[in-house]
């Protein structure tokens, strides 16, 4: 799996802009996960337990809010969310659609003491 | 309790080592391309028919990344100018390649000698699309063998991918794969994408892709001083 980089990079990310804000404590973490990204956020939160051990960052929970899948169509410009594959839009038919959501990956806010 | 707004992205640690390495390639002429495909797509394969057409003219440098052994690495060693085998099996990221992996790599390699490097991906359509690493194209292998459904089931590889090599063509007669909708289904997801037609096994359509390949390396050179 491939979760474990990116969970060291949540960690620095959340210890830095506490800092910044002169945090003693971060209670949660708000993050934003694209449907279509292969993270799983069941991994994310078995490596931040092991991850945040003896920081300002142990304990603290994190919220997972999923980005939804979107598709834009290149012949008619309809955004829509597919509910399964083949990807083909939902007012033309076409085949032809772009990935503009869903990908996303990363840290939306954060609660801090 | 205090909220603070952050809004950042998680994976540009991996981005900026990738532009790092991209700025290394650039500086020593250096021609990247990263192959992801599933496992036994023929990677290795189209390696090896591609260093040897263009060995006469190109220095090739291999970075092998697998979860375990070194077979791929002896077998490319003998064709190529030089070879690092990154073997994932202990790493955090076992399953793909990540930039700094490729970092790593790149300290072993000759830069100065090599014109085109090669990066063989872990066998895998998932996780490699998540990660850049600083190749100058991202090539995609699909074989007959695998079924014609795999851009529709992996949408995102294909999407970003610069060329799809359909391998294992000599199969054709074999299998039930539909190259027409393969190809509607691919062009629907990415429209710029090259498409090449291959066998490994007989070198049916290799000259087509290597001389694309040699194309992006001329277009490169011309716009790296």
């Amino acid at each position: 799996m491939h979760e474990f980089g990116v969970t060291e990079n949540i960690v620095t990310i959340a210890l830095d802009k506490a800092r910044e804000a002169q945090a003693s404590k971060i209670v949660k973490i708000n993050l934003v996960i694209g449907e279509l990204s292969g993270f799983v956020p069941e991994c994310i939160k078995f490596y931040f337990d092991f991850l945040s051990k003896d920081s300002i960052t142990e304990g603290a929970s994190l919220n997972f809010e999923v980005a939804p899948a979107k598709f834009r169509c290149r012949d008619c410009s309809a955004v829509f969310n597919p509910q399964s594959a083949p990807w083909v839009c939902p007012q033309c038919q076409s085949q032809s659609v772009e990935i503009t959501g869903g990908r996303e990956l990363y840290v939306k806010s954060m609660e801090v003491e | 309790m205090k909220k603070i707004e952050i809004v950042q992205n998680i994976l540009q640690a991996n981005e900026s080592i990738a532009g790092q390495n991209k700025r290394l390639l650039d500086k020593h002429k250096v021609f990247a391309i990263n192959i992801m495909s599933s496992a036994g797509a023929g990677k290795t394969s189209l390696i090896l028919q591609t260093i040897a057409r263009l060995k006469d003219k190109l220095n090739t440098g291999v970075i092998e990344g697998d979860v375990a052994s070194t077979l791929d690495a002896e077998k490319v060693k003998d064709e190529a100018t030089a070879v690092v085998q990154v073997t994932t099996r202990y790493m955090p990221e076992n399953c793909t390649l990540i930039a700094n992996n490729v970092s790593y790599a790149l300290k072993n390699l000759p830069l100065e000698d090599i014109d085109l490097l090669i990066i063989e991906n872990v066998g895998n359509l998932i996780c490699p699309s998540e990660f850049v690493l600083g190749e100058h194209r991202r090539v995609v292998i699909s074989s007959l063998p695998e079924g014609d459904d795999k851009p529709i089931k992996y949408p995102m590889i294909f999407a970003d991918a610069d060329a799809v090599v359909i391998n294992k063509i000599d199969f054709l007669p074999y299998v039930d794969f539909d190259i027409a909708s393969f190809q509607k289904t691919l062009r629907g997801l990415n429209p710029e994408v090259k498409i090449f037609q291959v066998s490994c096994k007989t070198g049916e359509g290799i000259e087509e892709w290597c001389s694309w390949l040699r194309g992006e390396i001329k277009a490169s050179r011309s716009l790296v001083k």
